[in-house]
């Protein structure tokens, strides 16, 4: 067994099948292909919403339709023609599911397979699930013993119809429809997504968890997540997502916003596995999303804690506005990309506050003919005195027909703040490998035992459930780029 | 248990061994010395597996079985080990994981269940006792930050997990002060059996002041030139390699 070319054994870790790419057959009830100002009132339509939602959805057309979409990214695909994109798709029957009596047993099997029980009693304790398939969600579980301590945890179409108040107050304050292209077009046709309140004082006793999953063909999801963290309360939110295997692009454009008051902790974590693409790179999912987080209170807390093996391009800065004195922002992440994937993913930190402080620590790993970058923007306004920032980026390269770029991006306007920059770039060694066969550790095993711990960092920072979950992934997504 | 005929060995095009033989018999103890670069290491690797040497003539069999046929992570689930010289160090990856990972390969391969946590744990204790090791040290990092001592030992623990057929420990002594010498000469002594055997590649006569074998070999220009008991060893250290040399250059103008 000559295992003399590296590039080799790295060509072979990168052949292992996606494993949630399946279709369900749920009747679909979907919007004619395209996008006008008659798709954004037939989707306002079919969600009953409030006028102020409607005018909100058109405006934000009416300026993305003035914006064009962005090139800086370092990342190439074919134009995307947005007329032959359905913007809005959901599964038929009811239109929302009351207790899980009413879902469709279809609907149930799929996230049953995936590994998702939606069944209160079957579930993992401590977590409570909002399921999203295509444009709505399906169900939500758990929502009675959130109630009780005056949390709202539902689906985003429920929040406006019930919270209406609560929506109209904070949609969009944290990412503007006028932010960006996919920001406007999310703005305009999004579907539905996860909301959340956690009312002052209080601790959210259990992880909360919104699983997105894409089903229907050449649909776009576009949701929305908005978490609010009242004074002094906390909470742990989970994102997962997979889609089938087809051999046509989808656009994925969502934005997720959280609002931090006073002495308010948010931690939200992704394990986003989309379908990637085939080792060709044919298929996959654009992955163009919005997520940033407000810390507006003093004292408070928001990080971001990442898993990305999925998407063939994922474009996404989780970001804090660090407004509030000595709030803190935190964004940790592990990127990996194989075969033919590109990613150009980052953070951004705006330092407004004083005293205020945020860590980035950045793990890519890129494998294949794939092409990863770290984009970052570390701001500190005039008024942040004595505030603080540490970025660490790390890239790990497996052969040599990948790429691993990074962008950091500083900008200083005042005396007292004190920020930091360390990158590194290293590749799995030979002389690494063999101590590892020496060792009777095959080179699957021993790149998922050295990728796992060059992570170890960033899959620290996530709840259990997610750890496991996120480490297995990061072995199957690199099995056969090693041999 | 090992034998090796006339093997020739050679990295880009450069001839290192050069029609090597040695027989290693279970139970025994050998010695390998010889001035540097003369391929002491080469031979070792080239045992492990190392895929960089190119084998351009000869054999090596173990156990009846052809060896450069076979894997090298297979040649360790058959029991050979190699004890490096220059440890690598994996960041981020506990010696705990990285050993319950080897030794449930090893598992695995013999059809035996992988340990329990409990079960494993109970199992390093043993081991740690064994060669002395630091209880902090199997929460680190493989090899990261680790002195010249501790990797060694690190290896001598690693063997003691492992029990292996055959132990090849190259250089396992350089770099070592008195007292880690002592502890990894102890390590290597309490694994001894008779159904095992031992290759101690070394510079010097002291490591066999504490480990006593049964034969001394004198690795010179890819071949060994002169086979001993323990008190080559001694000579050795006495003469250095000149007197071997002027041997070897006498009977080639014989």
């Amino acid at each position: 067994m000559k295992e003399l070319d590296n590039n080799k054994i790295i060509e072979e870790v990168t052949n292992s099948e996606y494993k949630w790419g399946f279709v369900t057959n749920v009747e679909n009830d979907a919007a004619p292909k395209g996008l006008t100002e008659d798709t954004i009132r037939f989707i306002s339509a079919k969600k009953g919403e409030p006028e102020f939602l409607l005018d909100f959805r058109l405006k934000a057309y009416r300026h993305w339709l003035t914006m064009k979409e962005p090139t800086w990214a370092h990342i190439h695909y074919p134009p995307i023609d947005y007329q032959e994109i359905i913007f809005y798709s959901a599964p038929k029957k009811k239109e929302e599911n009351k207790d899980l009596n009413e879902v469709d047993p279809e609907l149930l099997k799929t996230f049953e397979k995936l590994g998702i029980s939606l069944e209160e009693q079957k579930m993992l304790t401590g977590v409570a699930v909002d399921a999203v398939m295509d444009s709505i969600s399906v169900t939500t579980t758990f929502k009675e013993t959130l109630a009780d301590k005056g949390i709202i945890f539902c689906s985003f179409s429920e929040a406006v119809r019930e919270h209406p108040d609560l929506i109209k107050k904070y949609l969009g304050s944290v990412v503007p429809y006028t932010d960006n292209y996919f920001a406007a077009l999310n703005s305009a046709v999004f579907s539905d997504g996860s909301f959340c309140y956690i009312p002052k004082g209080v601790r959210c006793p259990i992880e909360l968890s919104t699983y997105f999953r894409i089903n229907a063909a050449n649909t776009g999801q576009f949701e929305r997540t908005l978490i609010i963290a009242d004074d002094d309360s906390y909470v742990s939110y989970m994102e997962g997502c997979t889609a089938p295997m087809r051999d046509e692009n989808q656009l994925h454009a969502a934005i997720v916003e959280i609002i931090a008051l006073e002495n308010a902790e948010v931690k939200y974590s992704t394990v986003q596995n989309w379908y990637p693409g085939n080792k060709e790179g044919k298929g996959g999912i654009y992955n163009f999303v919005t997520k940033r987080g407000m810390c507006k209170g003093n004292h408070s807390k928001i990080s971001w804690t990442q898993v990305e093996t999925g998407s063939a391009i994922t474009w996404k800065y989780p970001s804090v506005v660090l407004k509030g004195d000595f709030s803190v922002g935190e964004f940790y992440s592990v990127a990996v990309t194989n075969n033919y994937q590109q990613a150009d993913t980052g953070s951004k930190m705006f330092h407004l506050g004083k005293n205020t402080k945020s860590t980035i620590i950045s793990k890519g790993i890129s494998a294949g003919k794939s092409n990863n970058s770290y984009r970052g923007l570390v701001k500190t306004g005039r008024n942040a005195s004595n505030s603080r920032n540490y970025s660490q980026c790390d890239s790990l390269l497996l052969g040599d027909k990948c790429g691993a770029h990074t962008f950091p991006y500083i900008e200083v306007s005042n005396k007292s703040s004190i920020v930091e920059h360390e990158a590194t770039t290293s590749k799995i060694s030979d002389e690494q490998l063999f101590y590892c066969k020496q060792r009777g550790i095959d080179t699957e095993s021993a790149i998922g035992l050295i990728v796992n711990g060059y992570a170890k960092e960033v899959l620290n920072k996530l709840p259990m459930e997610f750890a496991v979950e996120a480490q297995k992934l990061l072995a199957i997504s690199l099995e056969g780029s090693v041999g | 248990m090992l034998s090796i005929k006339n093997l020739k060995v050679s990295i880009h095009n450069k001839k290192i061994l050069n029609g090597l033989n040695l027989e290693v018999k279970a139970g025994e103890v050998h010695a390998i010395m010889g001035p540097n670069g003369t391929g002491k290491s080469t031979l070792a690797s080239v045992i492990a597996g190392r895929d960089i040497f190119e084998v351009t003539e000869g054999s090596i069999t173990y156990q009846g079985k052809n060896l450069l046929d076979i894997a090298p992570e297979i040649r360790s689930r058959e029991g050979i080990f190699l004890g490096f010289q220059y440890p690598v160090e994996i960041p981020g990856v506990s010696i705990t994981n990285f050993m319950k990972t080897a030794v449930n390969e090893h598992r695995k391969y013999k059809g035996l269940e992988p340990l329990t946590a409990s079960q494993f744990l109970a199992l390093m204790e043993e081991k740690k006792k064994l060669v002395e090791l630091q209880t902090t040290l199997t929460n680190r990092s493989v090899n990261e930050g680790f002195s010249g001592g501790e990797k060694k030992k690190n290896e001598i623990f690693q063997m003691a997990m492992l029990e292996p057929t055959l132990a090849i420990l190259d250089e396992t002594d350089s770099g070592l002060d008195i007292d880690a010498l002592r502890i990894v000469a102890n390590g290597v002594n309490k694994l001894r059996t008779k159904n095992n055997a031992f290759i101690i590649i070394t510079h010097y006569q002291r490591l066999l002041d504490y480990i006593i074998p049964d034969f001394v070999h004198v690795l010179f220009e890819g071949k060994i030139v002169k086979t001993g008991g323990k008190e080559l060893a001694l000579e050795l250290e006495e003469k250095g390699y000149d007197w071997i040399k002027k041997e070897l250059e006498e009977k080639a103008s014989v």
